[in-house]
């Protein structure tokens, strides 16, 4: 076991699968020499070369066009797209060709593509490098979507997503790249090295995709979110003092919906939690599927805290932000009287 | 066998800074086409180096625009604030005073220069990093500094990242954090005043890695497709964070050179030499505004600063590239010219420098007076649900108000509210 915090158990996923398998390689702006603005593919290009680090073109289209190629030809890349506000250039060849290549050719081709995108806000980013577009992939039939939440997970999703048959956008929430984080941006920051989830084995492991994971037991409500608001969730039912069952989604699509809706029947409540906005967002799904299978044990309505229905505002962000109050206010809602 | 080529730069931390790569030309040997001249009639200033200012600061050669000495003057002036004002900035976002800044050191000509050299009904589309129009368009500092404070006059109500501007009735539009999107848009607005009869004309500026995207295609296809009355900048500084122009496709040819393959101009011009970028713009213009279409410009530059605040350049590139950048400093290339022409001295320049400084200090001192991002008199926060659409759906009205309840809550949780 090692300390690591997101960057480096990332920078570990794609290291230890680079050196078990020499298909892999490693592609995006600035992930190269200089080691990627955010420091995930660090030593990478030092220790693989430049014919299996490259420095890509400024061109998010491109870069995952050519991945599919790629990957066509027998390679497993592992594409960075800089900044997920940046990954709409490459929504066609995502949405049309890296989802769809082996329904249409009933399986004669498939392209086993990883697109790794930071998302989320919380750094003062302003609207073009604080988005959460996950719901966006969610909508694309033939792509998984995962988003870890702490090291340990964050190397083990990154190590199934490269051996993993089939594309996946894997979502980095940046701002819980050095340690987690609870909502509040007056605290100081917490390292990793303060949290069990920062123990991370060197070698090679993987965490299922497709499986959600119950962080905290409880019996009172079920709180089902992923990435940063994990932490925000946790210190607002603290607070509150209210014995909460919280729920890593972890992978988004496919969903793991039984474990969630296990522990809806069982606490009878449900509170939704993620930072993208809320129209339409993930929390929708969410929300829609217990609904169908938990509705005879509901004793409230399902709350869902999420973005505003806005972009992401550089002045506002801590107005944005769903911050510990916001869980806290649909934590009130579900408890109902309970609460009072 | 196929071998993957992987672009090297010339050099890297450590090394002796190495610039021999830059195809140079001497000052004033490059003709100078017809202005309706055909595109494959002139590929060849698409390969050399259009300059204007020589060796011994003297204009040379048919791209000189023969301004007189109040016009250099301007543009020094202008050049010179763009400079000071970057410099001050800069350094307010190490006091902490505002969250980000992107300078446009050593790249002042390149806005500067083209700027002048349009009128001013022509439509801009900037990058992020042509500050030196705002200044010659006349846009007033405090205006440019409360958007990078996201003060209470913040020009973006608080939306935006520093830098990020627009200025509608100073006809420049607002700056994208998305790269490339101006440069088919511009395109789009050229192809709108043709299809309306309008004398204007438009000009945008990418960063040479930015020509990477697809949108640079788009543009030059559409601008080519319509002949478009538009001016396409490319704004070769060298470097795209941290790699270098051979990793945007600029090794085997110039970025000028995309031109020709479109059947547009290219011109590569020293983008550090304020005559050669004024010349090359008037001639597009007057160009484009002839029924002439569209003209790519590559300027060729050296981006002195670091990327941004964010970025540290000493982890990928010589740290005394600059000194060694075979085509010197804009600003000091123009004033040296002036001196030589007998129209200003080091001491006007000292007394130039010292009244813009004081300017931009003065400016500095209104603006912070609206406040700071986090200090002082701050936007309404439900500033943030407007402008999303025009009317004010029922959903964010509902956000809006949910907010304040929130704000209340914070104190109950033991959270600072965010400040009013
Ligand atoms: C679509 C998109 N991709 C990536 C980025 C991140 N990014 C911001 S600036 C930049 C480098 C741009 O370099 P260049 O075009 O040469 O302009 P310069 O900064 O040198 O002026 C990158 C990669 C972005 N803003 N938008
Ligand atoms: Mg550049």
């Amino acid at each position: 076991m090692a300390q690591m915090n997101m960057i480096q158990a990332l920078n570990s996923a794609m290291d230890v699968t680079m050196a078990r398998d020499p298909s892999v390689v490693v592609m995006g702006e600035d992930v190269g020499y200089f080691g990627g603005v955010f420091r995930v593919t660090d030593g990478l290009q030092r220790k693989y070369g430049e014919h299996r680090v490259l420095d890509s073109p400024i061109s998010e289209g491109g870069i995952v066009a050519t991945a599919i190629g790629m990957a066509v030809n027998g390679l497993k890349p592992v594409a960075e797209i800089q900044f997920a506000d940046y990954i709409y250039p490459a929504v066609d060849q995502i949405a049309s060709e890296l989802a769809r290549l082996r329904y249409r050719s009933a399986g004669d081709f498939t392209s086993p593509v990883v697109i790794r995108a930071p998302c989320g806000g919380g750094i003062r980013g302003g609207q073009t490098h604080s988005q959460s577009p996950e719901a966006i992939f969610t909508h694309i039939c033939g792509v998984k979507v995962v988003m870890p939440s702490n090291p340990y997970d964050a190397k083990g999703l990154l190590i199934a997503a490269i051996e993993d048959e089939d594309p996946i956008i894997f979502f980095e929430p940046k701002r819980i790249y050095n340690g987690p984080f609870d909502g509040d941006p007056n605290k100081p920051a917490v390292p990793w090295s303060t949290h069990p989830k920062g123990d991370v084995p060197e070698g090679h492991y993987k965490v299922p995709i497709g499986k959600s994971e119950i962080v905290r037991p409880g019996g009172a409500v079920t709180i089902v979110t992923y990435g940063t608001m994990v932490y925000v969730c946790e210190a607002a039912a603290r607070k509150l003092n209210i014995d909460a069952e919280i729920i890593d989604v972890r992978t988004m699509s496919p969903l793991d919906i039984d474990p969630i809706c296990s522990s809806v029947k069982k606490t009878g409540r449900c509170v939704i939690a993620h930072e993208a906005t809320r129209f339409c967002g993930f929390g929708a799904e969410l929300s829609a599927s217990i609904q169908e299978e938990c509705f005879w044990y509901l004793e409230a309505p399902i709350q869902r805290v999420a973005g505003w229905d806005t972009p992401y505002p550089h002045a506002f962000e801590w107005e944005y932000f769903p911050g510990q109050a916001r869980v806290a206010l649909a934590l009130r809602a579900a408890m109902g009287d309970e609460q009072q | 066998m196929p071998r993957l080529h992987v672009p090297q730069p010339p050099t890297r931390p450590g090394d002796k800074p190495d610039f021999s790569y830059v195809a140079l030309s001497p000052a004033g040997v490059i003709p100078k086409p017809e202005v309706q001249a055909r595109s494959r009639d002139m590929e060849d200033v698409a390969h050399g180096l259009v300059r204007v200012l020589d060796d011994r600061h003297e204009a040379v050669g048919q791209w000189n625009p023969q301004l007189d000495a109040e016009d250099l003057q301007v543009g020094l002036r202008h050049m010179l604030l763009t400079r000071i004002f970057d410099d001050r900035m800069q350094r307010t976002q190490r006091q902490g005073k505002i969250s980000f800044y992107m300078r446009s050191y050593g790249e002042e000509a390149v806005a500067v220069a083209a700027a002048m050299a349009l009128q001013p009904g022509d439509m801009l589309f900037p990058s992020y990093r042509q500050q030196g129009i705002y200044m010659v368009r006349g846009k007033p500092l405090v205006e440019l500094m409360c958007q990078l404070l996201s003060n209470t006059r913040d020009m973006c109500k608080g939306r935006q990242l520093p830098v990020m501007y627009h200025w509608n009735a100073g006809r420049i539009f607002s700056i994208s954090g998305n790269l490339t999107t101006q440069f088919p848009q511009a395109v789009g607005w050229a192809m709108a005043a043709a299809i309306r009869n309008e004398d204007h004309i438009a000009a945008t500026w990418i960063g040479e890695g930015s020509s990477a995207e697809a949108d640079f295609h788009h543009g030059l296809l559409f601008a080519a497709v319509h002949q478009a009355p538009v001016i396409m900048n490319i704004v070769n500084n060298q470097w795209a964070i941290s790699t270098f122009q051979g990793t945007a496709g600029g090794e085997q040819r110039s970025f000028a050179a995309r031109g020709p393959g479109y059947g547009v101009p290219g011109i590569r011009v020293d983008g550090n030499d304020f005559l050669a970028v004024y010349g090359v713009t008037q001639w597009a213009a007057q160009r484009a505004r002839t029924g002439g279409g569209p003209t790519l410009i590559e300027l060729v530059t050296y981006r002195a600063s670091a990327h941004s605040t964010s970025d540290d350049p000493s982890r990928y590139r010589p740290k005394e590239d600059y000194e060694h950048w075979p085509l010197g400093d804009p600003v000091e290339r123009l004033k040296n010219h002036l001196i030589a022409r007998g129209e200003w001295s080091e001491k006007q320049h000292k007394e130039l420098h010292a009244e813009l400084d004081a300017h931009v200090v003065a400016s500095w001192k209104e603006a912070v007076s609206f406040g700071a991002l986090n200090e002082g008199p701050r936007l309404d926060r439900h500033l943030m649900f407007e402008d999303v659409y025009k009317d004010f759906p029922d959903n964010l009205r509902r956000q809006s108000e949910q907010l304040a309840e929130e704000i209340k809550l914070n104190a109950e949780l033991g959270l600072a509210a965010p400040k009013e």
